[in-house]
């Protein structure tokens, strides 16, 4: 038995798994010290056989289970000098794969038309180059109509100018289907404004148009108060004004509480607490009819809002013109 | 539009109202006002004082030491004016007080005498030599009446809040003070009164004086004419010059300021002409003849045609109707008798004109939106009784008035019911009629007559509107939609587009968005043939400047100006990409082809293989499959040895290059720039989005490294072809890993070196199987494309 013990005590010196291999070929291999009794047992007597087999298979299983634990002690001591080996300085900078960015424009609008189709709406599109009748007479602005002077509007020919409101696809949207209606319609508009820091002969409006039996103004209120709550959070207020257009009645402006004071006047909302968002309204029950559609059977709200505006705010851009101008080192901020 | 508080009480009471409450209200019930400005915001701490003596100051020849009753104290002040006395009363800036020009008054020491204030000129008041005329050099002296201790600003009236309304194209009965008034007092429910002007009169007859007619009846609705004689021309009164002041009109004579009191009290815009020099003493009301010149009192001599309406007299025009008038009839210092005209004129007629001769004024801009003929008539009246009050003529009896057809009334159903379910509201029926009533309607049982100045309302929903005003837009609960539940949804070519910027996105490209509307130069810029297809653009009549004139036939320009934009800012890099519509016209069609397609740009740590592995991707990336890339180079734009169509079966989708550098100079981007440009449309009609399952291989696929010499000319995609077709169905991929030109391969030559993966999907290859395979696909390179085994 002193084998055991003399095995436990050169088991347990073993430095690394090399000389722990070792022991194990001198004691269990082939040539090995146990082997070797096993070997000589062919001397033993009958009566003796048993006993020193059963001895020697103990100590095989003792040696054998001793191996294992020093191996285990050998092992986790080797990983954990690799891992200390393997120290990185984790507070170098990462190789980052190069992504690209979207445009702050299509940033807001993804935006925009996500909580609009949560709220049911399709998004739908239409021409730029666009016929004055779906630009202004259909939407109950006649070629004599004051408002026309208003905006500024590039021309084509006589018939055909370049949209100066995204509410032009409201009568082609109409024209083409039947309600229930409830659209979105984002794009680019043109007046000929001069290049400035707050105007830009290029722009984008978004238009919404809802048409259905029993649609009230409280409606309008509602969609436009989830919208504007999804936009800027639950605190924003939402201030409905009278004002006029021509393809709505009644009409509305749409302020909502300043996101820099919160409503209690401040530089940026020039002291109002308030600032204009977007103009609203229920479809005039002519431009209805215009398109085909009963009045007295559906009604309907429309409403147009412009992105830049939005983007603006929401990022702190106070010059239009960096929108357009594409600068890499404005573009890789967002 | 900007008026006086205290005119608006002229019409309604305005006792107790804020200013900011005033602001607020009228803002939510639809007159929204920008500001209230107040004049005497500037002017703080100067009172009336007495000056009860005055002494030498001890050390100063030019200074002396007065004292001075403010009411409530007496002051010692220190002044160097030449001009005060014992007894006279002087404006006091007393300590802390604020002077428009921004100087704050504080009590100090004047070569060592204290001074509690300072005493004032009137420019030290804010104000000018034409208020005080008659004023000394020095300081202001004051009357003698007025009480020690009142505040200057009541003195002068500068206490005055001014409210400038931003009134909308629909409510030119809004661009008066009596139309304001009413809105006020229906807002804050006060009463509301008009009275009819009365005038005495001289007697006599118009006819007498004048005759008038009016050819063109469908031009001018109404035309009213009053004469005064014995007119005495001289400065109106002080209150009524301030008046006009307020609302930003110059004072010049007082029958010029009773016109204007007039149109800004009334909406109503009036002439007053020199009856004299009207020849025959007669008006008429008539297009103007080819031809006609006329001067307006603006001193600029207009050109006139046959669109515009004129007012005449025998011979020659006097005065643009609803525009201006006539430099040969304006009121001079001694006309003695005048003819008031207060008129209607059709509104687009006056619209046109004004804009015709780019002379946009107060008078037109209230004609253009349509003007109520039942108010000619209060508004001739009140000049009239205003010359009266004035005391600067004698109105002579009868009023010429001609007019077309009365229109007649527009009944308009009412049904309170209908209008709360269409706003969505519970408003009382009482209170409807009431705002109705207020607002001047005339409200039966079951229909509503709008007032003869409310011809913007029209219908069921502007009842409802004038209703809700008044109610209150804040009041409408907020609901959400009932009806059918409906499902967004993005079209495919949306959801496309999505895909596309997120692929680009993810290449590393950066979305840029730019003007779609551009430069008509660019055609040359990019090379462009003579007889390009690309020239014919969607042009503007009316552009800003040429070079936003036209609508971009190609996103390639755009791409290039920003990429330039880039170098030029010193960008090291640059990796852009822009979903964009170009505008190709149609023959036959009045609206373009509005196109989409996506540009994709870059320059810098980049070559052509970069920006068509970008282009690979995006590919692939929308399920299109089958593309092939064709050497291009005859396409002037690009590097002739760097240009490749990209097209899908026989169909052209786009394009892929190096930008020519002829053309890069032109930019002023002195780099290798690289730009593919690719029409949406077609990704969309060869993309495939359903991805089909093929099993996963049973059997162990072989590589094969492929080494071949070939001619330079040879194209890639050829040799490729070849392999894949010799590879018959065991084909299963091939990369090309290198291409070397130079040592050891001759000249013209290049060596290929391909990988090469077999596979079965019915059995294990054996090595004799996949050498013959080999040795196969060799003899074709060298039969078809002369490639040999290096």
């Amino acid at each position: 038995m002193s084998m055991k013990k003399k095995a436990e005590a050169a088991l347990l010196a073993a430095h690394d798994l090399n000389e722990l291999e070792e022991l194990r070929i001198g004691l269990l291999g082939k040539k090995g010290e146990l082997t070797a009794i096993l070997r000589g047992m062919g001397g033993l007597s009958a009566e003796e056989r048993p006993l020193i087999g059963q001895l020697a298979n103990e100590v095989r299983a003792f040696i054998e289970s001793e191996l294992e634990k020093q191996k285990n002690i050998l092992m986790s001591a080797a990983r954990k000098e690799k891992l200390q080996a393997e120290t990185l300085d984790v507070t170098m900078g990462g190789r980052t794969p190069r992504l690209g960015k979207l445009h702050p424009l299509t940033t807001v609008l993804n935006e925009v038309k996500d909580i609009f189709i949560g709220m049911g709406f399709s998004i739908v599109e239409g021409p730029e180059v666009e016929y004055d009748y779906f630009n202004f007479e259909a939407l109950n602005i006649p070629a004599d109509h004051p408002a026309r002077d208003t905006q500024d509007t590039f021309y084509i020919n006589d018939n055909v100018v370049l949209r100066s409101q995204t509410s032009s696809v409201q009568a082609r949207v109409m024209q083409n289907q039947e309600p229930p209606i409830r659209v979105i319609a984002p794009g680019r508009v043109y007046r000929s404004d001069a290049v400035d820091a707050t105007h830009s002969p290029v722009f984008h409006q978004i238009e919404g148009l809802v048409v259905d039996k029993g649609i009230t103004m409280g409606d309008l209120k509602g969609t436009l108060e989830i919208f504007m709550k999804t936009l800027y959070g639950e605190d924003a207020v939402l201030r409905f004004r009278p004002h006029h257009f021509p393809f709505t009645e009644p009409s509305a402006e749409v302020d909502v509480s300043c996101f820099v004071c919160g409503g209690k006047g401040c530089r940026v909302c020039k002291g109002e607490g308030f600032i204009e968002l977007l103009g609203a309204g229920m479809v005039h029950p002519r431009v209805l009819e215009r398109c085909g559609i009963d009045p007295s059977v559906y009604s309907g709200f429309a409403f147009g809002l412009g992105l830049e505006r939005i983007v603006m705010r929401r990022m702190s851009i106070d010059d239009m013109r960096l929108l357009y101008e594409n600068d890499l080192r404005f573009l890789n901020q967002f | 539009m900007k008026i006086p508080m205290s005119w608006l009480s002229d019409y309604t009471d305005m006792t107790g109202i804020t200013p900011e409450a005033y602001n607020h209200a009228m803002t939510m019930s639809g007159s929204k006002v920008e500001g209230i400005e107040n004049l005497g915001d500037n002017l703080l701490n100067v009172v009336v004082g007495k000056i009860k003596d005055i002494t030498p100051h001890p050390d100063a020849d030019k200074l002396v030491v007065c004292q001075i009753d403010v009411g409530k104290e007496q002051l010692q002040i220190v002044t160097g004016a030449p001009n005060v006395k014992v007894g006279q009363t002087v404006p006091v800036a007393l300590n802390g007080a604020l002077l428009p020009d921004g100087t704050k008054i504080k009590t100090g020491k004047l070569r060592g005498v204290e001074s509690a204030g300072m005493l004032c000129s009137y420019e030290e008041l804010g104000m000018s030599e034409s208020d005080f005329p008659d004023a000394e050099y020095g300081i202001l002296i004051l009357d003698d009446g007025l009480p020690a201790g009142m505040d200057i600003r009541e003195v002068f009236h500068l206490d005055e809040n001014i409210v400038d309304f931003e009134i909308t194209s629909n409510r030119p009965d809004c661009l008066s003070v009596i139309g304001l008034a009413r809105e006020t007092a229906v807002t804050f429910g006060r009463p509301f009164a008009v009275k009819t002007p009365a005038v005495t009169g001289c007697g006599g007859d118009i006819h007498d004086f004048v005759t008038i007619s009016v050819e063109d009846t469908e031009g001018c609705l109404r035309y009213c004419g009053k004469v005064v004689q014995n007119v005495k021309i001289g400065p109106s009164p002080k209150w009524m010059q301030e008046r006009l002041q307020a609302c930003g009109i110059r004072a010049i004579n007082n029958i010029v300021d009773i016109t204007n009191y007039i149109m800004l009290e009334y909406g109503q815009p009036m002439h007053a002409f020199d009856l004299r020099d009207l020849e025959g003493n007669t008006v008429c009301v008539r297009r103007a003849k080819e031809g006609e010149m006329l001067t307006t009192l603006d001193d600029v001599e207009r050109t006139l045609d046959t669109s515009m309406l004129m007012i005449c007299d025998g011979k020659k025009p006097v005065g643009v109707a609803g525009v201006m008038g006539g430099l040969n009839s304006e009121i001079k210092e001694d006309t003695t008798t005048i003819l008031f005209e207060s008129a209607t004129f059709k509104a687009p007629l006056v619209r046109k004109t004004a804009k015709k001769l780019g002379l946009r004024t107060e008078s037109s801009a209230r004609y253009e939106k349509g003007l109520d003929a039942e108010n000619t008539e209060p508004a001739i009246l009140r000049a009239c009784q205003l010359i009266e009050e004035l005391g600067c003529g004698d109105v002579v009896g009868g009023m010429i008035d001609i007019r077309g057809e009365v229109e007649a009334p527009n009944i308009i159903p009412f049904d309170a019911a209908k209008i709360n379910a269409f706003l969505g509201t519970d408003i009382d029926k009482q209170f409807m009629e009431d705002t109705l009533r207020a607002l001047g309607f005339i409200v039966n049982k079951d229909t509503v007559i709008p007032p003869s100045f409310r011809k913007d309302v029209e219908g069921f929903a502007d009842v409802a509107e004038e209703i809700l005003r008044i109610y209150g837009y804040d009041k409408i609960p907020s609901t959400l939609m009932r009806g059918e539940t409906a499902h967004g949804i993005k079209t495919r070519s949306q959801k496309l587009e999505d895909k596309i910027r997120d692929l680009l996105c993810g290449c590393g490209l950066n979305e840029i968005v730019t003007y779609s509307f551009t430069n008509p130069n660019l055609f040359d810029k990019l090379n462009l043939a003579a007889d390009s297809p690309l020239r014919t653009a969607v042009t503007i009549q009316n552009p800003l400047g040429v070079e936003n004139s036209i609508m971009r036939t190609t996103a390639i320009h755009s791409m290039l100006e920003t990429l330039a934009r880039n170098v030029n800012y010193r960008a090291e890099s640059a990796a852009l990409y822009e979903i964009a519509t170009i505008y190709l016209p149609r023959e036959e069609e009045d609206l373009p082809e509005e196109r989409s397609v996506v540009a994709l740009g870059m320059y810098g740590n980049c070559d052509f293989y970069d920006l068509k592995g970008v282009v690979e991707t995006l590919i692939d990336g929308v399920g299109v499959s089958g593309v092939r890339f064709t050497a291009d180079s005859e396409n002037p734009t690009f590097h002739p040895g760097r240009c490749a169509s990209i097209s899908v079966g026989k169909k052209e989708i786009g394009v892929l290059g190096q930008i020519h550098p002829d053309v890069c100079d032109r930019y002023g981007a002195d780099r290798e720039i690289y730009i593919a440009q690719i029409n949406i449309p077609d990704l969309l009609i060869y993309g495939k989005n359903t991805k089909i399952y093929h099993p996963l291989p049973k059997y162990p696929s072989v590589n094969r490294d492929l080494a071949i010499l070939v001619d330079d000319k040879v194209p890639a995609a050829d040799i490729e072809a070849i392999i894949r077709k010799k590879a018959k169905n065991l084909f299963a991929g091939l990369r090309l890993f290198d291409v070397y030109k130079g040592k050891q391969v001759p000249e013209g030559k290049k060596s290929m070196a391909y990988s090469l993966t077999l596979q079965s999907m019915d059995k294990t290859l054996t090595d004799a199987e996949v050498t013959q395979t080999v040795t196969d696909i060799l003899a074709a390179l060298e039969k078809d494309a002369g490639a040999v085994l290096r």
